[in-house]
């Protein structure tokens, strides 16, 4: 009999919401069957902790006296630049903004020891950051600069907000050229040296709902070790790729746009991240619950790492260039055996995402909602699916003739 | 009893030309691979050694460069992982030429077995979250 999310919350306030994480569900519904599971299990939490580079967070500083306006001038965050094309107070820092005397791949491969990343690990963390900010000034805006310490504790909005997170599925990137390359998914050895595949696999939340019938916009998740949201599809969202006969999708697919309030979240599930010849970024961690509503979406969470595969592609070659060609497909559960066979090589792999804290996180949410501190949300609309037709597309150039 | 150790060896600027090592042959009998050596601008050189012999005549060997003014560190004293930083992601795994990182197949944790570290310092910049310190 299938059950509905009211049902389930109510369950949850009393305290005895059924809830298992996305690996061990594997083994209940081994044991029990699917359908006595699906009445007697509610909720399976999944989890992620990656390297998410479209991240950011958004500020409101607080007005000065005399006023200011960042909106057209510009502004630092412990040197790093803050997007100012906004209202006066407003600021929002990606990720990946760099310093602007940061040397960058000048020596290559370039360090990337600090950027926007860092920084909202250190507001996560309660730390002090300088805000430097120059304007041009207006009549009702007269000040022209601005330098002084702000404390997350302080600012009247500090939104973490991510235009795209928990990639579902990724590929697994090698290298099959002479030289050493520094890619975002780590250093590649040449000739095959090594594989870089980035996905939490069996627990990772868009694995477990591949069709979105559950996750959408409104769901309540765990954001950054606080609670969060589900906004938007995140950018880059691709219903409409291969998938295997359980649906899994082959390639990169579904993305999420999440955001939350950055206040209670922790430096622990928000670490700022270092990438070799790449860039700064970072690691954020997610964990989304799955309302057991009936035994398909039951049937969905019971995906393990043998069932999903990934493409293999050349980072020396057809990625910079945009090219389709893959050097074949492995499953998840052959690249956690810590070696996958290319082309008749043995190449060891390494993950970029952590396994062990998307676990964790699935455990931490489970935890919230056994102990009814975590309702589910009813999304109030779905995710563009399959059916949608949406898809992605190259930038088509046109060039610009010149008009002298 | 053959002994095999890594250490680390810091010499202050009067020794930086002398030939230590070759007397640690000559006189010791010992094997030495060496894995890292630099001298800095103030002349104080660093030598990364993995050195090999019989347990006694390695001990008076470690005695003469002690004497010599030699300072001796253990290499396993000299890499280490923040645990407060290290998020398991596995980055780490292949980029190490010594395998000194491996995953527990359990746990899917990443477990540092830093006596199998030779110092080269290729983790420290791959690391993304920055976790591995090198302290020499």
């Amino acid at each position: 009999m299938a059950k509905t999310i009211a049902e389930i919350n109510e369950k949850i306030k009393a305290g005895k919401a059924v809830v298992f994480n996305a690996e061990d569900i594997i083994e209940v519904v081994r044991e029990k069957g699917v359908k006595k599971a699906a009445q007697e299990v509610d909720v399976v939490t999944t989890g992620t902790f990656g390297i998410m580079c479209s991240s950011g967070a958004y500020f409101n500083t607080g007005h000065t006296s005399p006023r200011i306006k960042f909106g057209g001038g510009r502004a630092y965050l412990n040197d790093v630049p803050a997007y100012t094309g906004l209202a006066a107070v407003d600021l929002f820092l990606g990720a990946n903004a760099l310093p602007d005397d940061d040397p960058r791949n000048r020596v290559h491969p370039g360090e990337f020891n600090y950027g926007g990343g860092h920084v909202i690990e250190e507001l996560a963390a309660g730390k002090d950051v300088r805000l430097e900010a120059t304007a041009y000034g207006t009549d009702c805006y007269p000040r022209k600069k601005l330098e002084t310490w702000i404390n997350i504790k302080d600012l009247n909005q500090a939104t973490l907000f991510n235009i795209r997170n928990a990639y579902q599925n990724y590929n697994v990137a090698v290298n099959t050229s002479d030289k050493t390359i520094y890619t975002y998914m780590g250093v590649l050895k040449p000739k095959l040296g090594n594989a870089n595949y980035s996905s939490a696999g069996q627990i990772s939340p868009l694995f477990n709902d591949p069709y979105y019938k559950c996750i959408g916009i409104g769901t309540r998740i765990f954001l950054g070790g606080g609670t969060g949201f589900v906004v938007w599809q995140g950018t880059q969202f691709n219903p409409n790729v291969p998938r295997t006969e359980k649906g899994i999708p082959k390639e990169g697919a579904g993305t999420l746009a999440v955001i939350g309030d950055l206040k209670q979240m922790s430096p622990k599930w928000l670490v700022g991240t270092s990438v070799l010849g790449y860039g700064c970024s970072l690691t954020v961690g997610i964990g989304v619950p799955i309302p057991i509503l009936d035994e398909e979406i039951l049937q969905y969470t019971i995906v393990t790492d043998a069932d999903i595969v990934a493409p293999v592609i050349d980072y020396a070659d057809a990625f910079p260039h945009l090219k389709p060609d893959t050097l074949g497909e492995v499953s998840y559960a052959e690249l956690k055996s810590g070696k996958i066979k290319i082309k008749g090589k043995d190449v060891p792999t390494a993950s970029r995402s952590s396994y062990p804290k998307a676990l964790e996180i699935a455990n931490i949410l489970k935890g919230w909602i056994e102990t009814g501190k975590f309702l589910l949300t009813e999304p109030v609309e779905k995710l563009p699916g399959v059916e949608s037709g949406v898809s992605i597309k190259a930038l088509k150039e046109r060039p610009i003739e010149d008009q002298t | 009893m053959a002994v095999a150790k890594k250490i680390v060896l810091k010499f202050p600027k009067r020794m930086v030309d002398r030939p230590i090592v070759y007397r640690l042959v000559k006189d010791y009998d010992l094997e030495f691979n060496i894995l890292k050596a630099s001298i800095t601008p103030e002349q104080e050189g660093l030598l990364v050694l993995e050195l090999k012999g019989n347990q006694q005549e390695y001990d008076k060997g470690i005695e003469f460069l002690l004497k010599a003014g030699v300072q001796i560190q253990a290499l396993s004293q000299d890499v280490t992982r923040n645990e407060e930083r290290c998020t398991h992601c596995g980055a780490c795994v292949t980029v190490c030429p010594t395998g000194a990182f491996k995953l527990d197949q359990k746990t899917r944790m990443v477990i540092f077995e830093n006596e199998k570290c030779i110092a080269c310092g290729l983790c420290i910049p791959a690391c993304p979250p920055r976790a591995m310190e090198v302290h020499f």
